[in-house]
């Protein structure tokens, strides 16, 4: 390939378990090429630690398209780095000058332990799905799909909520390590939808007690995580969260202990 | 031996055999289901949703990932959408349309009952979906959008931006975890299913590494269900995610289970070029973008203009000129073949010449920009973002990946592999798409299988089979474990020299050469020479660092490497013996002017292979196929 190559120096946090203090070692990644992308080189650094006799850098990955939201550490102080909108496997060579000296380290915050090197623990954010991030709907006998008209902006709206990949760039780029963008992107999509609403004051509720039990700290607006989003959710996300929440527990009653459910 | 191959296909009129099946099925009486236990292998769409059926019933199911959560399944990267016969749009389409189209479409090489069946179930689908709270696109009025895809001449692909696949995964995803809330469901996940338990001929059970910890883990079950996807990385750049694997199946397959078609890989005609030694996989561009770009090569050879500075009357815009009717939606084979001959004339463009254009610019001109934006603008962002180039402003280079295996596991109509009590549903299994996968069918699949079929043909097995209790205490589970023990002692101590990515590189570069887009007999023969020579290298020669009693990422992808050297073999054998082209599955000897060319006289059966030990030749097995309904014909797309 006639791409151009360039030669880097990274400073990568290295972590044996979650007991371990870590801390960072530096490697020389060399003639890299731009077209690869940035997980690409770090495999390419691998390669050589593991022929060397060396464990090589333990990172999450999947998908390699921006899509499963499995990678996903901090490059220079940036959650997924330089690039607006962009997870590292998508972030390429080509955006880094050559001879830089780059810091790579995961994410941090209580709510996500570090397992190894840059992988974290994000099972939280499926406890905070578990608490209502869904719809009562049993398999096999819904209305027609037709029947249940969408506004189309309604439905595009509802969509850029729910593109949200779970990655926790979100949380990692708060100074309080907040999940009020992922929570508030789940509970946006279903409150935007009419086959949401039966339960849009009880998912309110408990995603938001779920989110608070599992150590995310408290949101505070700055919006840095919006600007580490690789998908774009959008902040105003966070303010219909809130109002869902206040109007939920302003105005939700009580379950009936009579009757049960039929 | 033949014998055990029964598909219980239920006989009638194909438009009644599910409904009446559903009907003869036994029944588990609702306080029984509780008494029930299933586990569930993969939690992409077919696995999520069947969880989530099964444990909305009652059954008490253990659903297990090798992700850190069963939202990163690779289900999630499917871009374009899912196909229901809903004919919302007047056009045409109907149940049977669907059926015929997918059966064409698998060039003849599928059960008409499954597919009948899946058609059948498309609807349902849709409305589940729907009422789940998917966020399909929709048009101002409120109703559901549709567009058309490759193989079809309706439009019945139901869509969510270019995320289709992410937003029915964090469906089925979220129907789950509400019953991991309501206790029916346990999710264990990064752990990875290393063998299947067989007690007095049932599967009773799976063998698991915790990959946290290392632990070799043993649970237990009244069935268990494989769900755990595709195996196109045994080519190893492909368009599956990185820990997409076949190892959950291959462990069944070792056990009994018979393997179906292994030589059936889909090329997915639309990925982004190969572009240097240390690239680790493809990316897929939607198929849904031949809606609106149109696909050319220069007419001149070694022509190395800028492809604007290319005037109309010097391209070849092939798809349109060879395949008039379908033009630039012809199906996945038939567009990956002609992308592959254009490229072989010396008329690909790329600096490899392994490219061909697919291009927006009339689309822009009659649609503008910004509908183009609205309905690929994530696609366009990914291309640029991966090429650095604009694909509004000159078009993209585009070239074939393998992306989806028909191949996978043999099982019946029920769903059920040749040992009794073990299904398999989704990618995973054999079944529906034939030697050739039309778009926008995966996901009804798998979404089919695990919500609509598996509930009631599981319900089957349980209601009249006999079990005796088992724990994990028997000898099987513990035979098992130590088996999987060794195993990983002898890949440990190996402690040779060559990384377990070399290896996987190089098995890859022998799959792609021999067993990939074009096939033929020598160059299979060869493979078939140095596939063995490899795996005694590997098992010789590799080097995984670390111990294996925590997380060791290279462990893992070693026994990845290891089950794909043994798949690969089994692939390019089932490709020898197919003396036939047909689907994707595509044999140089055995063409008509560059078209398949299948001989129904011979090879109109499934190929399922037998397991008899190691390192000794599998024995194959025929599933002779019948064309009641959809009478056997040519394919054409013209």
């Amino acid at each position: 390939m006639a791409g151009k190559h360039i030669n880097l120096t990274l400073k990568v946090w290295r972590q044996k378990g979650p007991q371990d203090k870590g801390g960072f070692a530096e490697y020389k990644a060399n003639n890299v090429s731009e077209d690869a992308s940035f997980l690409e080189m770090i495999d390419a650094v691998n390669e050589e630690l593991i022929s060397k006799g060396d464990d090589p850098i333990a990172f999450d990955h999947d998908c390699r398209e921006g899509i499963c939201g499995a990678c996903g550490f901090v490059i220079d102080g940036e959650a997924h780095g330089p690039m607006k909108s962009t997870t590292v496997c998508q972030l390429h060579m080509r955006n880094f000058v050559d001879g830089a000296v780059l810091t790579i380290e995961p994410f941090r915050a209580k709510a996500f332990p570090v397992i190894k090197d840059l992988m974290v623990e994000r099972s939280a954010f499926d406890r905070v799905i578990s608490a209502g991030g869904y719809i009562s709907q049993n398999a096999g006998n819904p209305v027609d799909a037709n029947a249940i008209l969408v506004p189309k902006a309604d439905a595009d709206e509802a969509m850029s909520s729910a593109t949200c990949i779970g990655c926790g760039a979100c949380v990692a780029a708060c100074k309080n390590a907040s999940a009020a963008l992922f929570t508030s992107a789940k509970i946006s999509h279903m409150a935007l939808l009419p086959q949401g609403q039966v339960e849009r004051k009880e998912r309110a509720l408990r995603m938001v007690a779920q989110m608070d039990a599992e150590g995310f700290g408290s949101c505070t607006t700055t919006g840095a995580c919006e600007a580490a989003c690789p998908k774009d959710i959008q902040l105003t996300n966070i303010s219909r969260m809130n109002r869902e929440f206040f109007v939920a527990s302003t105005t939700k009653r009580p379950k009936h202990s009579d009757g049960g459910a039929g | 031996m033949a014998n055990k191959l029964d598909s219980k296909i239920p006989s009638g009129p194909i438009e009644s055999k599910w409904s009446d099946t559903k009907f003869d099925y036994k029944l588990v009486n609702p306080a029984n289901k509780r008494k029930h236990s299933v586990i569930v292998v993969g939690t992409g769409l077919a696995g999520a949703s069947a969880a989530a059926s099964l444990g909305e019933l009652g059954y008490k199911v253990k659903a297990f990932c090798v992700h850190e959560s069963p939202r990163r399944a690779h289900s999630v990267a499917a871009q374009g959408g899912i196909n229901a016969a809903k004919n919302y749009q007047n056009d045409g389409d109907s149940t049977y349309r669907l059926f015929y189209d997918t059966v064409k479409g698998g060039d003849f090489r599928a059960r008409e009952a499954n597919v009948y069946r899946l058609a059948e179930v498309s609807a349902n689908i849709i409305d589940q979906m729907v009422a789940q709270g998917v966020p399909f696109a929709r048009e101002y009025g409120g109703t559901l959008a549709n567009r058309s895809f490759g193989g079809a001449q309706v439009s019945r692909t139901f869509y969510a931006r270019g995320q289709t696949g992410q937003q029915l995964l964090l469906g089925a995803y979220s129907e789950m975890m509400r019953q991991v809330d309501a206790g029916t469901v346990e999710l264990r996940y990064r752990r990875e299913m290393l063998d299947v338990v067989v007690i007095d001929g049932k599967a009773r059970g799976i063998i698991v590494r915790n990959l946290l910890t290392g632990e070799i883990e043993s649970h237990e079950a009244d069935a268990v269900v494989i769900a755990s996807g595709g195996y196109s990385n045994v080519f190893f750049l492909s368009t599956n995610a990185m820990n997409c694997a076949v190892t959950a199946a291959w462990k069944a397959h070792k056990r009994g289970a018979y393997f179906a078609n292994p030589c059936y890989t889909q090329i997915h005609p639309t990925c982004i070029p190969v572009h240097g030694e240390n690239q680790s996989k493809l990316t897929l561009m939607s198929e849904s973008l031949r809606n609106d770009g149109r696909v050319w090569v220069p007419k001149a050879v070694g022509d190395k203009r800028h492809p604007n500075d290319i005037p109309e009357n010097e391209r070849d815009y092939y798809l349109e000129r060879v395949y008039p009717s379908f033009g630039n939606l012809a199906p996945r084979d038939v567009a990956s073949r002609q992308a592959k001959y254009r490229c072989d004339e010396g008329r690909g463009v790329n600096e490899t010449g392994k490219a061909v254009y697919l291009d927006f610019a009339d689309a822009i001109k009659r649609l503008g920009q910004d509908k183009i934006s609205e309905r690929y603008g994530n696609l366009f962002e990914m291309y640029d973002k991966i090429t650095g180039q604009n694909p509004y402003k000159q078009p993209m280079m585009i070239y074939p990946a393998p992306h989806y295996t028909m191949g996978g596991l043999w099982v019946d109509y029920n769903l059920e592999t040749t040992i009794p009590g073990l299904f398999c549903a989704g990618e995973a299994n054999f079944s529906d798409h034939g030697a050739n996968r039309l778009g926008a069918s995966a996901l009804m699949q798998g979404l089919a299988d695990g919500y609509f079929v598996l509930p009631y043909t599981l319900g089957n097995y349980l209601g009249g089979t006999k079990l005796d209790k088992v724990t994990t205490t028997h000898d099987a589970f513990k035979a098992a474990a130590d088996g999987v023990k060794t195993e990983i002692t002898k890949m440990m101590n190996i402690k040779g020299n060559r990384t377990v990515d070399s290896f996987h590189k190089e098995l890859g570069n022998i799959m792609w050469e021999n067993c990939g887009m074009g096939r033929n007999e020598a160059g299979l023969k060869k493979a078939l020479q140095e596939i063995p020579k490899l795996k005694e290298e590997f098992w010789n020669n590799v080097r995984i660092p670390g111990d294996a009693n925590y997380l060791n990422v290279e462990l893992e992808k070693a026994g990845r490497v290891a089950d794909f050297i043994e798949l690969g073999e089994l692939m390019c054998r089932d490709a020898l013996e197919r003396k036939e082209s047909c689907g994707g599955h595509y044999r140089e000897e055995y063409q008509v002017d560059g078209e398949a060319k299948r001989d129904d006289e011979n090879f109109c059966h499934v190929a399922a292979w037998e397991y008899t030990g190691d390192n000794k030749p599998e024995v194959r097995h025929k599933e002779e196929l019948t064309f009641e309904n959809v009478h056997l014909a040519t394919r054409s797309y013209k």
